[in-house]
């Protein structure tokens, strides 16, 4: 029995285009989603302004999705996530909006994401599902990330070098209109070779040998654009290809298999660490120092400013750049980053690597 | 077997947990048959030197300890570094303390190290790893063991006493005086540049001070429970327990934070929008925090303090 008008709208912030793919999973605690208004500068405004000063910027881009999805009517606000801090935003925000003066219910997943408790969890919220329901429901929406990050993985290889300005990302969102309306696993099938076929025949001129980038670091500011600017794209203009290995398949991918990853990371990442440094961090120099050995042209590290794990692999980074003469480009996101500023910091590694590039030709 | 010859020396940076357990980790040493060498109080040298080796958006903490470990770099043979990842199963310690050995070692390439890793959650015993490291330099096990015992029970006489301490403090306040609890990591109160200052400016103004680092550890991290739930930092639950103990007593909290510091920020914001009966002040440090502005905030602070009082005129 529905209590009388008490209808429930659940929302959860953006990161990246994952949040068509969650939505089928937040719609089983729910009656209705309710999307935050894609990220604008208005969105950061409101994080930063309710947020403290020294909180990283993943913290305050969430703060301000949720507080334009309760604007919008939105009466439960789900928080998860597994960064140094981020297990802790929840109590932290929830406070802060609930000083603010909204009325809501907040789940918090925290630093936990095994299925079964996630299942459990939601058959307590929704006791007349059954398993059979949730199961299904936490495969389908795995499969929409899978699809996403399948995706824009070429689209990241290839945005850079299309003929005609804009193609790429007509069709992206077509995608991600479509993806919305999916029902049911073979919808999700047929879209990937729809795509894949589309994405494939957009016409683009690639150079012989392009520069290639790995681009690592924190994780929020890996997948959301706006927080980036735009970086992978920004990269591709200038013909570099972009490469990024952390997505949120991969990442499930981790959970599944007992941090495989993030053990073999530690060992790519000899003799510049020894032990973990923190959430992403070991990943971040892992990975850094195999492109280096895989022969990348250089490395772009992100990260919000102040964010801690990531600070910690700096130290490990300058250090391999300084002995292996091996470029690798910094930045730190807050609320303040110009756009201008960091296209002429890239533009500027752009010539280095290029110029680095013809003299390491020459010389062969 | 070269008896008193050479004594092999290691280092103790005067910065982050030495502030908690150099007590132990002295006579640990001493009683082991080391020299030791611990580098001295915070000065502007220490720190410029710290602030130039690390990167820049590291906690200023983080940079005075790298200036420390400068300081001794050429003076011993060895520096100790503990590493932290976690002290009670399901909390953790500050990142920083996790990556410490590999942002020193990279930060000195070469340098030589004596360390070990305490994780509540994966390792049982701290005993063992120190041991194994030890007997690598020193072979007398009895020694070592005995001296392990005795750092240990210094260490817990120690915190036990400082607690007397505060806790006749308190009894025997002066009921005209303000009492300020003041709430920071100890490797922040204690620190010659950064709370040093502070607290010595405060007891200037006739404020009486408690310390939130002095406190049973147990009860502190039970109490802190009532303020936050999902805290996980163990340091940090520690100070918020501290809090909910010696909140009936004082007049006022000052919050210190050096920035940037994740942990603090998020837990002194949680403070700010749950502790709304008594006056709070939060004081960031930063490399170029000015000392005049600073006590003009401190001075305005302990005023208002002492106009409640006045208004109150009880306790
Ligand atoms: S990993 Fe970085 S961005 Fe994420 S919570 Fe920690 S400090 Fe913030
Ligand atoms: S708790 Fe804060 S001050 Fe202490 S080491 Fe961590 S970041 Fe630095």
């Amino acid at each position: 029995m529905e209590k009388n008008n008490n209808i429930k709208k659940i929302s959860f912030p953006h990161m990246g285009n994952y949040f068509y793919a969650l939505k089928p999973l937040a719609l089983l605690l729910a009656d209705e989603v309710i999307m935050p208004p894609p990220i604008t500068k208005k969105t950061i405004e409101l994080g930063t302004k309710h947020s403290p000063e020294s909180a990283c910027i993943p913290f305050k881009y969430n703060l301000g999705n949720f507080i334009e999805a309760l604007d919008l009517g939105a009466n439960i606000l789900v928080q998860s996530g597994g960064g140094c801090r981020f297990g802790y935003y929840g109590e932290v925000q929830e406070n802060i909006l609930k000083n603010l003066g909204y009325k809501f219910e907040f789940l918090k997943f925290v630093n936990d994401f095994s299925i079964i408790k996630i299942s459990k969890y939601i058959k307590l919220n929704n006791p007349e599902l059954s398993y059979f329901k949730i199961f299904k429901t936490i495969l389908f929406s795995y499969l929409r990330v899978r699809l996403i990050d399948k995706i824009e993985a070429y689209l990241r290889m290839n945005i850079g070098f299309e003929v005609k300005n804009g193609d790429f990302e007509r069709n992206l969102k077509l995608f991600l209109n479509e993806l919305d309306k999916s029902k049911n696993i073979l919808d999700l099938s047929k879209l990937k070779k729809k795509y894949l076929e589309i994405l494939k025949n957009i016409p683009t001129k690639k150079p012989q040998n392009p520069i290639r980038v790995g681009i690592v670091g924190e994780l929020y500011v890996l997948m959301e654009p706006f927080s980036n600017f735009n970086i992978e794209k920004e990269l591709g203009r200038r013909g570099i290809e972009v490469h990024r290995f952390c997505s949120v398949s991969s990442i499930l991918h981790d959970i599944f298999t007992f941090d495989s990853h993030t053990k073999s990371f530690l060992k790519h990442a000899a003799p510049y660490l020894k032990y973990h440094i923190g959430a992403h961090g070991t990943e971040s120099v892992g990975l850094a120092n195999k492109l280096r050995k895989q022969g990348f042209d250089g490395i772009i590290h992100v990260k919000p400013f102040g964010c801690m794990p990531e600070v910690n692999a700096m130290s490990a980074l300058h250090r391999m750049a300084k002995e292996h003469n091996f470029p690798i480009l910094y930045f730190s996101f807050d609320s303040q980053t110009s756009e201008t500023g960091i296209k002429t910091r890239i533009e500027a590694f752009y010539d280095m690597l290029m110029m680095k590039k013809k003299r390491d030709t020459m010389q062969i | 077997m070269g008896k008193e010859t050479k004594k092999i020396k290691i280092g103790l940076p005067r910065a982050l947990h030495f502030y908690k357990y150099h007590i132990s980790w002295e006579e640990f040493f001493e009683r082991a048959g080391f020299e030791l060498v611990v580098s001295p109080l915070t000065n502007q040298e220490i720190l410029k030197k710290g602030v130039n080796l690390a990167v820049d958006e590291s906690c200023l903490s983080l940079k005075i300890y790298l200036g420390h470990i400068d300081w001794l770099k050429d003076k011993v043979d060895y520096i100790f570094i503990p590493r932290i990842v976690s002290l009670h199963k399901k909390e953790e310690a500050c990142t920083k303390f996790m990556s410490l050995n590999d942002i020193v070692r990279n930060t000195f390439p070469g340098l030589k190290i004596i360390e070990y890793t305490i994780d509540a959650n994966k390792f049982r015993f701290e005993f063992f790893k120190i041991l194994r490291t030890i007997f690598s330099l020193k072979h007398n096990p009895i020694r070592i063991l005995q001296a392990y015992y005795y750092a240990k029970k210094k260490q817990s006489d120690y915190e036990k006493a400082r607690i007397e301490e505060q806790t006749s403090k308190i009894k025997n306040k002066d009921p005209n005086k303000p009492m300020i609890l003041v709430v920071s990591h100890p490797y922040t109160t204690y620190d010659s540049l950064l709370g040093k200052p502070i607290t010595k400016f405060l007891e200037s103004q006739g404020v009486d001070i408690l310390y939130a680092d002095i406190v049973d550890i147990k009860e502190a991290l039970e109490q802190s429970k009532k303020i936050s739930k999902d805290l996980y930092w163990t340091y940090n639950k520690e100070l918020l327990g501290a809090i909910e103990i010696y909140k009936q007593y004082v007049d006022g909290i000052i919050f210190l934070m050096v920035f940037p510091c994740g942990p603090d920020a998020l837990v002194i914001n949680l403070c700010q929008n749950k502790i709304k009966d008594i006056p709070l002040s939060v004081i960031t440090l930063d490399e170029l925090s000015g000392e005049a502005g600073l006590k003009t905030r401190l001075e305005s602070f302990v005023d208002i303090l002492k106009i409640k009082k006045k208004k109150n005129g009880k306790k």
